[in-house]
């Protein structure tokens, strides 16, 4: 595989032009479903990703109800279309993952003993899949989550970094996934504008320890800059609803 | 019910030890408990190896035969990983398909043995394109007494270091041992309070499930890593769990050498 591996920096440049530091276009957009308690639409490159909250409501099966606490369900699922070669339909052991532990990076955000006995449900689809889609994921998730106006510790806010011919870069695409040395996806609870800890936090490939350090500092600028966007799209949302009334 | 008082009783009890800097069982916070290798325990399977992380206990048994390569690795052997907690080994435990938690700990001891390169996949191509050694790794618990993952992942790559490709068997050649070119050695934390304990028992994951497993390979990379558990981990935090993983899995690792 190495053999036919492209190369993925040029000129100091990536495949797509863009700096090591640079994150791919993101746009975000909350409340685009009608039926969702809260839901939000998202764009990170290529990634076209639907995130819906439905809750706090009650639960079923009846059995899961904590009468201390709310229970969050985490569901993230590909389209069958979403990917070069078909997906199968339904949850692979991927998919199980990355809800699980996607489910446990928003868990510690929300405020959960607000809202006993009840199921707050999360399901975000991916459209279409373009390297980092649990992060976009995350990201989608958690702007939903306060569109459904779900008590929250802060946001979320999730960028992958990775190392690619020897250097690091944020927000990998396709390519640089693919073909790259690692993938550090990391997840963050942003409050009051600063990153306060790490949510999610996985990796596979290979790199030291001093580059794991500089993956996450990277990370953190990328999870800024997203911050950002997904404020604004929070804003506007809020907005429009007081032109409305 | 009973249970969850009992549960409620331990919480507190690891709690009010560690307030005083103490574990429950003595260990330092940067401990194992004691860690027994078994190899070849399994003579049907191609490779094998029961591990013992204080009461816990895994059996991993290898597999292999011949099957299709991915179309995008046609000259590479494959490797799936696959781990059953059976209902034997803990109460909580529920016969029926794996469920997210098996599915973790397979994934997880998957890419520690995957991203370290460990075994050589290019050395089980039989015929590019068509044929090539398929590697069964099944995790087997036997009694979780706490750090199923480190268990799980010890006794994963013990077994592949003792196992033969059988070629005779499947007639394409002679056996020949499977090339296994370095050792992958996870290691899992519970962060409580401010404090990394490492190899958690189950006593002491009644304060919570929350995990850091870091899996490095033999220069001291770090190839996995697993945050797994509803927490918020800080930075401090991780960039003591790197230094405290390598330091702790280069030990493990030595134990590997004598198998």
């Amino acid at each position: 595989m190495n053999e036919e591996k492209p190369k993925l920096i040029v000129d100091g440049k990536r495949l797509d032009g863009r700096s090591f530091d640079e994150l791919r276009p993101i746009k975000i957009e909350a409340g685009i479903l009608k039926r969702a308690d809260g839901s939000c639409y998202i764009e990170m490159g290529k990634n076209k990703i639907v995130a819906a909250v439905y809750g706090p409501r009650e639960v079923h099966p009846k059995h899961l109800q904590d009468p201390s606490k709310a229970v969050i369900r985490y569901r993230y699922n590909m389209a069958p279309f979403s990917v070069e070669e078909r997906k199968r339909p339904g949850p692979d052991r991927r998919s199980i993952e990355i809800s699980k532990v996607s489910k446990e990076a928003l868990e510690p955000v929300i405020m959960k003993e607000l809202f006993p006995r009840s199921g707050i449900d999360i399901f975000v689809e991916v459209l279409q899949a373009d390297a980092g889609t649990r992060t976009a994921c995350l990201n989608a998730a958690s702007v939903a989550l306060i569109d459904a106006g779900v008590a929250m510790r802060g946001i979320v806010t999730a960028v992958a970094v990775a190392k690619v011919d020897g250097q690091l870069v944020l927000d990998p695409m396709k390519e640089e996934d693919n073909y790259g040395e690692a993938d550090v996806p990391f997840a963050f609870l942003i409050r009051s504008g600063k990153i306060e800890s790490i949510t999610l936090l996985q990796m596979d490939g290979r790199m030291t320890a001093e580059e794991l350090k500089k993956a996450l500092e990277l990370a953190k600028k990328g999870a800024m800059e997203i911050y950002a966007v997904q404020r604004d799209a929070i804003m506007r949302k809020y907005r429009s609803e007081e032109e409305v009334e | 019910m009973s249970e969850d008082i009992l549960l409620d009783i331990k919480r507190d009890y690891v709690l009010s030890r560690l307030r005083d800097g103490e574990r429950i069982d003595g260990r330092r916070f940067d401990e194992y408990r004691p860690i027994e290798i078994h190899t070849n325990v399994i003579s049907k399977a191609e490779g094998s190896a029961l591990v013992k992380i204080g009461n816990t206990q895994v059996v991993v048994g290898i597999k292999l035969q011949p099957g299709e390569p991915f179309a995008d690795t046609p000259d590479r052997g494959v490797l799936i990983t696959n781990a059953e907690l059976v209902p034997l080994a803990s109460p909580t435990f529920e016969p029926g398909p794996p469920d997210e938690n098996s599915v973790e700990l397979a994934r997880v001891v998957d890419r520690g043995i995957r991203e370290s390169e460990a075994i050589d996949l290019t050395k089980l191509c039989i015929e590019e394109g068509s044929k090539v050694w398929i590697v069964f790794i099944d995790i087997h618990a036997l009694d979780d007494d706490g750090n199923l993952m480190d268990a799980s992942a010890l006794a994963a790559i013990a077994a592949l270091l003792t196992t033969t490709v059988p070629a005779e068997r499947f007639g394409v050649g002679e056996d020949f041992p499977l090339p296994v070119r370095d050792l992958p050695v996870s290691v899992t934390s519970l962060i409580v309070n401010d404090h990394i304990l490492i190899d958690p028992s189950r006593d002491e994951v009644s304060v919570g499930q929350y995990f850091m497993t870091i899996t490095t390979d033999q220069d001291d990379n770090i190839v996995a890593m697993q945050k797994s558990g509803s927490y918020l981990l800080s930075e401090e935090k991780f960039y003591e769990l790197i230094d405290v993983s390598i330091a702790r899995a280069r030990e493990i690792r030595q134990l590997l050498k004598d198998v």
